[in-house]
């Protein structure tokens, strides 16, 4: 057995036996995620590395310590990349935090071939879980039905059922051609542009509305997104700017995302109508993503998510301690529950980082 | 199994009786009777009851009984699966989903359907047509199977490379525990709090909770879809021009393969065109705005000549399309013509062992001495062996069983899974013994525990027990590593 995996197992069980927790961290760029991390440090980095890439096969096996950046730039050799886009929010970014944080970029809502959230492109993992045990789920081909697929589960688990040790991911062809159209519309116009145009045969591949403008990418063959351009119409965006623009949107980098009061992500129907809060919403994924910064209070925005259909998570800044997601039906925490008793029954792994008291 | 024995349970009846509608419960031998298999025909046996519920409160009140009386629930769709999910339990209620039949809302802007879990795969798609949309998974039983044993089994279909499977498509399932109690998975929001349960349900076969209701995604129409039929003179030669689609950065909609026994199978059958002379053929579907599709099809017809097609032919128009899929979607009525029986088996291997797999597969043929057509979606490595066996005939169904069940174990060797979209079931419990090592095995049986503590929903399936993993590898190690065929293997 690898030295890292045997060390951690060691790790798990002092932990479990002296009733202490361990936080699973990587590179550090999430830490601001999620519910107040606690617990001694468990440092992901050495393990890191790629297993297999086989292009043909359009699967890659990575250990969960590599950089994503390494990962990143390893697909686009080949002309492929992760179709969720995900954000880095740091250089140390490693895959292993990018799975267990579960954050898709805006390439997540796209047309087609992608459905684009990390969950969708998993196929395989191991998992040393609180029982120190080392399990493997899934595999490394498309479909794959056999037992239940934990390894999904495990994309935005938050380290709830253990450390990822080793993800396989499907990835995707790089885009022959991209580009993006720029549109002026208010917030209902752009909400009712933005349903319309996913009703249609249309290479979307990301959107953007923020103070009455909208952006949107377009991705797929020469043809298609020339054809799409003309039908849509707007303002072509010059490429190496809408690059620019989509990296920003992705790191929340924008101007939108620099303020100080708290940042709220609300995922709901992309067909709810605007929140109508001050300041002003930036809504992605054609309607299904909408940040906020607001210093309203978390029952009042929950309550209003809830009103539209949907959830609303403290993503930056704020009280951490009260909690970041909004609360689980009795029914579901009580699986939770006992999901965390099967595979973490000592609470050695992130506890209440996902849910609070777990 | 005998499947005259039924456990009676008169009390636990007489409760029922009480809280479903008239002719809501069955339990005389005759009405009973066509619910003791699914499309695995193998294994049989009757429930000791039947309930047909109508409303979720009825669906509520079996399982809250059914629980008090320690007694198994086994859920049931249109019972099209092939692997035995629903195969009932000899003293247990089959819980039938069939009347849930309501489209409950098709929603236009927002691009979903909700549904209940009895609506038939197809009929989401004729309902959404209107709206110029689809609801895209599309396994080979779309007319007939349920949208709820889609949601169980994870279906797939011949377009899922680029559409992806049921929980690629499927928002929000709505059920209940074997606590009676309702409880929601997903949302209509991208997203939901807590772990992703989604994955966990769907494709549980029915063993982690009952579902009521589902919302799926609607996608549009595309405006246009070619597909190109290229032949083969060597199998491994359509397993490489697979590769060589795959690595040209194409993802086609449809991307089947063909043996040459296949297709002289069906061709009598579905008139298709196919090239007889061909060891394989390979149907490679484009679809999206015109300009896409034209763009696609110069592309892959330079991949297929580029990887030694012999013959290559793209369709005209819709009717050639179809005609061309006619003959992969007939795939299995046509094995039923051919002989007595079938038995179709669903292992999935990494793509570029397919030509190590059918090479395989034709040195089984001898030594079992049956023969096996291959249909299979070859864009995602899922194969579909057809062995043709006599039913009648014990030998000849313990040969295609063990047939069968070597056919899996190759796929893990080579890296695969033993199921890539049918289940596991009763089918393949064994396998999974050499899939998963016990550790993770004891994982799948704790996941289990969380949403069923008491082992009463569809009890028996999926997950093997240790003592028969344990039974299973002193067969294989008495049988010098090999499924011994003269074993009865259910």
């Amino acid at each position: 057995m690898d030295v890292f995996v045997a060390q951690c197992i060691d790790r798990v069980r002092e932990a479990a036996a002296r009733g202490s927790a361990l936080r699973i961290r990587g590179g550090g760029t999430k830490d601001f995620y999620g519910n107040l991390p606690v617990g001694e440090r468990l440092d992901t980095r050495p393990y890191a590395g790629i297993v297999s890439y086989d292009p043909s096969e359009l699967v890659v096996t990575v250990r969960a310590g590599t950089p994503l950046a390494e990962l990143e730039s390893l697909l686009a050799s080949q002309g492929q990349m992760l179709a969720f886009e995900p954000p880095h929010f740091g250089a140390g970014a490693t895959v292993g935090g990018c799975v267990a944080a579960g954050l898709a970029g805006p390439r997540r809502a796209s047309s087609g071939t992608t459905h684009g959230s990390v969950r969708d492109f998993l196929l395989g993992a191991s998992l040393l879980d609180g029982r120190a045990r080392v399990l493997r789920f899934g595999g490394t081909v498309m479909k794959n039905v056999a037992g239940y697929d934990v390894t999904r589960a495990l994309a935005a688990s938050m380290g709830f059922l253990g450390l990822i040790l080793e993800v396989s991911l499907k990835v995707l062809p790089r885009p022959r051609a991209e580009r993006t159209l720029r549109f002026e519309f208010d917030e209902f116009a752009a909400l009712a542009r933005l349903n319309a145009w996913a009703g249609e045969p249309l290479p979307l591949s990301a959107s953007c509305w923020e103070a009455g403008v909208l952006h949107l990418r377009l991705a797929g063959a020469m043809p298609a997104v020339d054809a799409a351009a003309r039908r849509l119409g707007g303002e072509a965006a010059d490429a190496q700017a809408a690059e620019g623009f989509w990296r920003a949107m992705r790191e929340q980098e924008s101007a939108f995302f620099s303020g100080g009061a708290p940042l709220w992500r609300f995922a709901l129907p992309s067909t709810a109508q605007p929140l109508g809060l001050e300041g002003g919403s930036c809504i992605e994924w054609g309607g299904a993503q909408r940040w906020q910064r607001t210093d309203l209070a978390a029952d009042v925005l929950r309550t209003r998510a809830a009103s539209l259909g949907g959830h609303a998570t403290l993503f930056r800044g704020g009280a951490r301690e009260s909690g970041v997601f909004t609360p689980l039906s009795p029914a579901l925490l009580a699986i939770h529950h006992r999901l965390k008793d099967e595979f973490d029954p000592a609470r050695v792994f992130n506890p209440g980082r996902l849910v609070p008291g777990l | 199994m005998d499947q005259s024995v039924v456990i009676e349970h008169p009390e636990l009846l007489a409760a029922l009786r009480r809280v479903l509608p008239a002719g809501a419960l069955l339990t005389m031998a005759e009405d009973t009777q066509p619910y003791e298999c699914d499309g695995l025909t193998l294994i049989r046996q009757r429930p000791m009851a039947v309930a047909l519920p109508v409303t979720e409160g009825q669906v509520a009140e079996v399982l809250h009984l059914c629980r008090a009386f320690g007694v198994p629930v086994v859920p049931r769709g249109a019972g099209t699966g092939l692997a035995g999910s629903a195969l009932p339990h000899a003293g247990g209620v089959l819980l039938s989903l069939a009347r849930f039949n309501r489209i409950l809302a098709v929603d236009g802007p927002a691009r979903t359907a909700t549904v209940q879990p009895g609506v038939r795969n197809l009929a989401i798609s004729e309902a959404a047509a209107p709206l110029g949309m689809y609801y895209a998974p599309d396994p080979s039983s779309q007319i007939a199977c349920t949208i709820g044993g889609n949601v169980a089994e994870n279906s797939g279909g011949v377009h899922c490379l680029k559409y992806g499977l049921t929980l690629h498509n499927v928002l929000r399932v709505r059920g209940y525990t074997m606590a009676g109690e309702a409880v929601e998975f997903g949302g209509l929001a991208l997203d939901a709090p807590g772990l992703d349960l989604l994955p966990l349900v769907i494709g549980s076969e029915g063993m982690l909770a009952v579902t009521t209701e589902v919302t799926v995604r609607l996608v549009p129409k595309p405006q246009l879809a070619r597909c190109i039929m290229a032949s083969f003179a060597d199998v491994a030669d359509a397993g490489d021009a697979v590769a060589a689609l795959i690595g040209a950065g194409i993802i086609p909609a449809g991307l089947e393969m063909m043996d040459q026994a296949a297709t002289r199978l069906v061709e009598p059958f579905a008139n298709a065109g196919y090239d007889l002379d061909a060891a394989a053929v390979l149907l490679c579907e484009s679809d999206g705005t015109p300009e896409e599709v034209d763009d696609e099809i110069l592309r892959m017809t330079d991949v297929l000549r580029g990887a030694r097609a012999t013959r290559i032919q793209v369709s005209r128009d819709e009717a050639e399309r179809l005609l061309f899929w006619a003959g992969r979607k007939n795939a299995f009525p046509a094995a039923g013509r051919a002989a007595p029986a079938y038995y179709c088996t669903d292992g999935t291997i990494p793509r570029k062992h397919i030509g190590t797999m059918l090479r395989s597969i034709q040195d089984m043929e001898r030594r079992y001495g049956l023969a096996c057509p291959n249909v299979f979606h070859a864009g995602d490595g899922n194969l579909h062996p057809l062995v043709l066996f006599d039913d009648a005939d014990p030998d000849s169904v313990a040969r295609a069983e063990a047939f069968g069940a070597e056919i899996l174990e190759e796929s893990v060797r080579l890296g695969g899974t033993v199921t890539g979209e049918h289940g596991v079931g009763m089918e393949k419990l064994n396998q999974m013994c050499s899939q998963f090592d016990e550790p993770s095995l004891a994982a799948f049986r704790g996941v289990k525990r969380a949403f069923d503590p008491d082992g009463l929903l569809n009890p028996g399936k999926v997950v093997p027990t240790l003592h028969r993993c344990a039974e299973y590898g002193r067969m294989r190690v008495k049988a010098g590593n090999l499924p011994f065929p003269e074993l009865p293997r259910f």
